[in-house]
């Protein structure tokens, strides 16, 4: 059952369209990734889906039922600038936020002391949000953005300007996030995360969906039929009519080679004759990663 | 909690408890009554001083005695002394100055100076002057010689001082005084043309700040573009009234004060010099206003005019003045703050509103400047024009109202006013909406016109 679906949205700012009969589908507790080049609409996407602004054409659906302005108390946001008053203090702002959001002012306060305690920053409460760091105001956002407890909480480029111990950290909650059962739709450049969190993409370029589905699916569909063999010991291998070998590597005592195999034959038949060569320690499919699909399929509709 | 509500609370507060809002709303008023009554506190203080003026010059018998003493200055007659010798040692002697009057005064008017080491008072230079002219008057006069000459001039002598009394339907008379109804005017329309400009550039920069920080996006998230616009423009003229209010309420408090202290604090000291103005004339229906001013007039005639214009601004219609000026005030401010929210939702920096500030603020001086106009001529067709238009009419209607203006002109002028606030907020709001998440655009009135309209 998808939690949330996007059908045929079109957006035009003047003479530019930012979205171009645009669709996602977003299964429940699923991570969803938003895909594509600066300018390619995503961000129109999601203020769309936030309902800061409206499409000129295509519905929205939260639960099957049509998307209301009531519903931006299931939906939490943290947009890719820090959007926080600087001379405003932490704690109250944190509780105006909640507010807005729909909760009551004692709600509020019970929760943000649950999780200022929770991510030890009870330090900050009366501080401006202009004595805080990159890093320590965007954890205050975060807060921010899932103290209502959304069901549907959107990300816009949450890895953008950080360092890798942050990016960890940023990776680890929405991690949390699922796992208390929330819905995650994140943009981002950063094709690493979206191997490591990422169930379902959608790749926009230019306002047009040019790639969807699953990560698995898609890494799969592209694979290229190689193959990555670890053995132990120091093994050569030589190609032959059914594969080629594309490298290895001795590292460690262990060799590491990268096989290309033609069509006709299959992985059964490949370990068969390889095993002769030595001990396999692994022997697994090489599937593309999503930075070489992401500059591939761009590329290839340019 | 309704939503707009928690936002019109959020701008109140973090307004309201800012160290300049404090110092302003505490200070203002403070510094207006001291300004006030500082110059009358000084006048009442130099009084005391006790001056004893040495006259002397080759012209001196024939002007001898013809300075009158006063409660403050005595005019000592030397004859046959040196006016250098005189000037070297003239404080040892006790005196405050020396006055060399040259026998050609009478044919030239300036043949007379006043030594003194401190600057002399004006009122005394005026009293000295006022003797001597009034006696070369007479001397001239004896040259005709017109037979009892004395008796007749002082039977003349007159003193002329026009009391202004307004009289309504029922006949009932209270006095007036042109000149507080200036002052009130003046001021009604200077502090409408400042409040409505110092609030109304409060909610730009407030819409520019959550612009450039991208505060609005998440905000907008959760409320409508016009419910933070109403939101910030609403609270931000509850700070305005907050000190408008507070100003009143501080402002009297001084009067009051002034009123008891320093006024009544006069009339003691008068006291022994006092000839009641009721006994002399017999006349006891007189208003109790003139009774009690009158008590210091004999003696000192700036605490007169002060206490006369004191009492007859007590008789201002001060009901319908504050009324009208807190209802042209948010009219007038809802109005110019929907522009405003417009301008800041239009551009991505303060720099860049200098374009619009100009359009903008034409209308609020050409207001200010008709309103000084409508002073000298309140019934003239400009004043009645601009005080309908809504741009400028609170200011020019409220330069107005001291000067009695029909009831029917005002229902007009405000109905005129709550029908244009409306129609430019929810123009302001379009705009607004659009404006907020555009970033890079060139700001200009055309692109603002585009956005009226996006339907959104």
């Amino acid at each position: 059952m998808s939690l949330f679906e996007a059908r045929n949205v079109t957006k035009q700012f003047g003479s530019f369209k930012a979205l171009d009969n645009v669709s996602i589908s977003v299964p429940e507790q699923c991570i969803y990734g938003l895909l594509g080049p600066n300018g390619a609409g995503k961000t129109t996407l999601i203020r769309i889906i936030n309902q800061i602004t409206g499409p000129d054409a295509g519905e929205l659906y939260l639960n099957d039922r049509k998307l209301l302005p009531e519903d931006v108390i299931s939906i939490g946001y943290l947009p890719e600038e820090r959007g926080l008053y600087r001379k405003m203090k932490v704690g109250e702002q944190a509780v105006y936020f909640a507010q807005l959001k729909g909760l009551s002012k004692a709600e509020a306060m019970r929760r943000l002391k649950y999780w200022f305690k929770k991510l030890d920053i009870v330090d900050w409460w009366g501080k401006k949000v202009e004595e805080l760091s990159k890093g320590m105001q965007q954890k205050v956002q975060f807060i921010t953005t899932i103290l209502h407890e959304p069901k549907l909480i959107i990300f816009d480029e949450p890895f953008t300007g950080f360092d890798p111990v942050n990016a960890n950290t940023i990776k680890n909650e929405i991690l949390f996030l699922r796992e208390r059962g929330a819905t995650i739709i994140f943009s981002t450049h950063n094709m690493a995360s979206v191997e490591e969190l990422c169930d379902n993409i959608t790749l926009i370029d230019k306002a047009k969906t040019i790639l969807e589905g699953s990560v698995d699916e898609i890494r799969r569909n592209w694979a290229a039929n190689e193959y990555d063999l670890v053995f132990s010991g120091n093994v050569k291998i030589e190609g032959n009519g059914q594969y080629q070998v594309l490298k290895q590597e001795l590292d460690n005592d262990k060799s590491i080679i990268r096989l290309k195999t033609t069509n006709s034959i299959g992985t059964n038949d490949i370990l068969t004759n390889l095993m002769k060569s030595g001990t396999i320690l692994s022997f697994n499919q090489a599937l593309p990663s999503m930075n070489e699909i992401f500059i591939r399929v761009v590329e290839s509709k340019n | 909690m309704n939503k707009t509500s928690v936002i019109i609370k959020r701008e109140y507060m973090t307004r309201v408890r800012k160290k300049s809002f404090i110092i302003m709303t505490l200070l203002a008023p403070v510094l207006m009554a001291a300004l006030f009554v500082l110059p009358t506190l000084l006048m009442m203080n130099q009084d005391k001083q006790f001056k004893k003026i040495a006259v002397v010059g080759d012209g001196s018998v024939i002007f001898r005695n013809a300075i009158t003493n006063t409660k403050d200055a005595e005019y000592v007659y030397l004859d046959n002394v040196n006016v250098n010798d005189l000037k070297k040692n003239f404080q040892q002697a006790g005196y405050y100055g020396i006055l060399y009057i040259a026998p050609e005064l009478a044919t030239t008017p300036n043949a007379i100076q006043l030594f003194s080491k401190k600057q002399p008072p004006i009122d005394l230079l005026e009293h000295i002057e006022g003797s001597l002219e009034k006696e070369i008057e007479r001397q001239k006069l004896l040259g005709y010689n017109i037979k009892d000459l004395d008796d007749i001039l002082k039977s003349i002598r007159t003193k002329v001082s026009v009391q202004t009394i307004k009289i309504d339907e029922s006949g009932k008379t209270t006095e007036t005084s042109t000149g507080i109804a200036m002052a009130v005017a003046y001021i009604g329309g200077f502090l409408m043309y400042m409040l409505v400009f110092m609030f109304g550039s409060q909610v730009m920069r407030g819409v520019i700040e959550e612009k450039t920080s991208r505060v609005v996006e998440v905000i907008i998230s959760s409320v409508k573009p016009v419910q933070l616009m109403m939101g910030k423009i609403v609270g931000i003229a509850l700070v305005g009234l907050t000190q408008f209010l507070i100003w009143i309420a501080l402002t009297g408090a001084i009067v009051v004060v002034v009123k008891t202290v320093v006024l009544d604090k006069a009339n003691v000291t008068q006291v022994t010099q006092m000839i009641p103005q009721n006994v002399l004339s017999g006349d006891q229906s007189q208003p109790a206003t003139t009774g009690t001013s009158v008590n210091a007039v004999q003696a000192n005639p700036q605490l007169a005019e002060f206490s006369k214009m004191f009492d007859s601004a007590m008789h201002q219609n001060w009901l319908l003045i504050i009324t009208s000026f807190i209802f042209y005030f948010i009219t007038g401010y809802l109005l110019y703050a929907s522009v405003f929210a417009a301008i800041g939702s239009a551009v991505d920096s303060e720099t860049d509103t200098q374009q619009f500030m100009l359009p903008v603020t034409i209308p609020i001086i050409l207001g200010l400047f008709v309103a000084i106009g409508t002073m000298q001529n309140p019934e003239s067709s400009i004043s009645f024009w601009f005080s309908m238009i809504p741009l400028t009419s609170p200011i020019v209607m409220m330069a107005r109202i001291p000067f009695e203006v029909p009831g029917w002109q005002i229902a007009l002028s405000m109905g005129i006013m709550v029908i244009t606030f409306l129609a430019f907020v929810w123009m302001a709001a379009k705009i607004y909406r659009t404006g907020i998440l555009m970033y890079g655009k060139k700001s200009s009135w055309k692109e603002m016109w585009k956005w009226l309209r996006y339907s959104g």
